[in-house]
């Protein structure tokens, strides 16, 4: 239950009410957005769009839901929608340097081998690595589980994606996450 | 012994298992299950480690701030009627702030020596700093249209996008009148863009007032194909951040959108 009927006030063109609302679950959406983009820039987009969107959609939400879950829901689905515009970006700017890589193999090498690229033995530059090789939706799903706590039905409900996929994300996330970091936390199967 | 899969040992991990009751004797008797799990805990565990950085008590009045007034209008019940008059004046009002703008980089470039270039400057800031807010409101409304289009929820039936598809066609002239005003002042960026959101505007004004999920798929798909959404969104926010940087700042820069 928001303070003072916030919801309420805010749906009949209350601003201040609004102002309530964003005040209270900034931090809330910004953690999760992190999360999810993992990039605190795109991060701060999410969070202002995601009140904007909240708020040119507050005449469609049911109490029946609570506000930070709803709040969620369009936090998550614009992250995914940033995740994958990236991801085809990057796809873009990698075909350009494979073909970069192709000119450069036909000519001396100069460049540093192997041996001199320094790998980070960070824990928590490998989490964020293999978070980051998740496919959107399984990093959504995961994200809101792990982090959130949301039940995978709610996830489901709230991507729209229904339990069974939602769960098959979360799988599929684990699976991905444990290949890439059981080797550094020295849990090798 | 029936040995538990990962994927039932994952569901009992976050406390969604249905037999959370049996896996867990069977964890305290299968030594193998329980280094599985183990396994898979420490993972887990670690994942947790992943840095968030931290967002001040503060912060939400900080976002309240970027965001009030791009909402306020629509709240305040007494603005709501204003904002509707000018939306119906917009297209007029951009044919003279255009024609100001305009002028007033031929009436700029043409200044004799020694003339008071104070007040010209001052004058050309002005218009500018009128276009900026035009231009910034009107790929606001633009990326409202996109939005609503690509979170449209897909459904049995026809979706009824009349209202979207009216506001595409008025968002129309506008924006061919931005996009030509940026072709000749040399804005190329911009005028791609703006480029880019006509023929999708286009699009979206000539469907019908109600469209099937192949046709409302094909609509998102032109948007994304284009990556508009992201583009609108990044151009407005540079022409925001344009408009609240001091003038004399902006004519030191010399920047370009």
């Amino acid at each position: 239950m928001e303070a003072g009927g916030a919801i309420e006030r805010a749906q009949s063109g209350d601003s201040d009410a609004f102002r309530l609302l964003v005040e209270q679950h900034s931090r809330a959406v910004f953690r999760l957005a992190f999360r999810m983009t993992g990039n605190e820039q795109d991060a701060e987009d999410v969070v202002q769009e995601t009140f904007l969107r909240a708020y040119r959609q507050l005449d469609k939400y049911e109490a029946r839901a609570s506000f930070s879950t709803w709040l969620y829901r369009i936090a998550s689905n614009y992250s995914l929608d940033l995740i994958r515009m990236r991801k085809r970006h990057e796809d873009k700017r990698e075909r350009g340097s494979a073909e970069e890589r192709d000119i450069l193999q036909t000519l001396p090498v100069n460049a540093p081998g192997p041996d001199r690229i320094v790998y980070s033995g960070q824990v928590q530059e490998r989490v964020n690595e293999a978070l980051n090789e998740l496919s959107a939706q399984e990093r959504t799903a995961f994200v809101l589980r792990h982090f959130e706590g949301m039940s995978i039905d709610e996830i489901g409900e709230a991507l729209g994606t229904g339990t069974n996929a939602t769960k098959h994300s979360i799988f599929r996330a684990v699976q991905k996450l444990r290949r890439s970091l059981e080797p550094v936390v020295g849990a090798a199967r | 012994m029936n040995h538990f899969g990962e994927e039932q040992l994952v569901l009992f991990y976050y406390g969604e298992s249905a037999e959370s009751a049996a896996i867990e004797s069977h964890l305290g008797e299968c030594e193998a299950c329980r280094d599985e799990f183990r396994a898979l805990q420490r993972v887990l565990n670690t994942v947790d480690s992943a840095p968030v950085p931290e967002r001040a008590a503060e912060y939400g009045s900080e976002v309240w701030r970027r965001i009030e007034k791009r909402i306020a209008p629509k709240l305040d019940p007494r603005s709501r009627r204003s904002f509707r008059h000018w939306w119906i004046w917009a297209p007029a009002m951009a044919v003279l702030v255009i024609g100001a703008f305009m002028a007033g980089r031929l009436s700029y470039r043409a200044q004799p020596a020694g003339a008071p270039a104070v007040a010209a400057v001052s004058n050309q800031q002005i218009r500018e700093r009128i276009l900026l807010v035009a231009v910034g409101d009107h790929l606001e409304r633009s990326q409202m249209v996109l939005a609503e289009l690509s979170n449209a929820p897909e459904g049995k039936g026809k979706l009824d996008i009349s209202d979207e598809r009216q506001m595409a066609a008025d968002l129309l002239d506008d924006n061919r009148l931005y996009r030509q005003t940026a072709a000749a002042t040399g804005e190329k960026g911009v005028a791609s863009v703006l480029d880019d959101l006509e023929n999708v505007l286009m699009e979206i004004a000539h469907s019908p007032s109600e469209v099937s999920n192949q046709q409302l798929d094909d609509l998102r798909q032109q948007i994304q194909n284009r990556g508009l959404l992201f583009k609108v969104r990044v151009l407005g926010s540079q022409v925001r951040e344009q408009e609240s940087q001091p003038a004399s700042q902006k004519e030191k820069d010399g920047k370009k959108l």
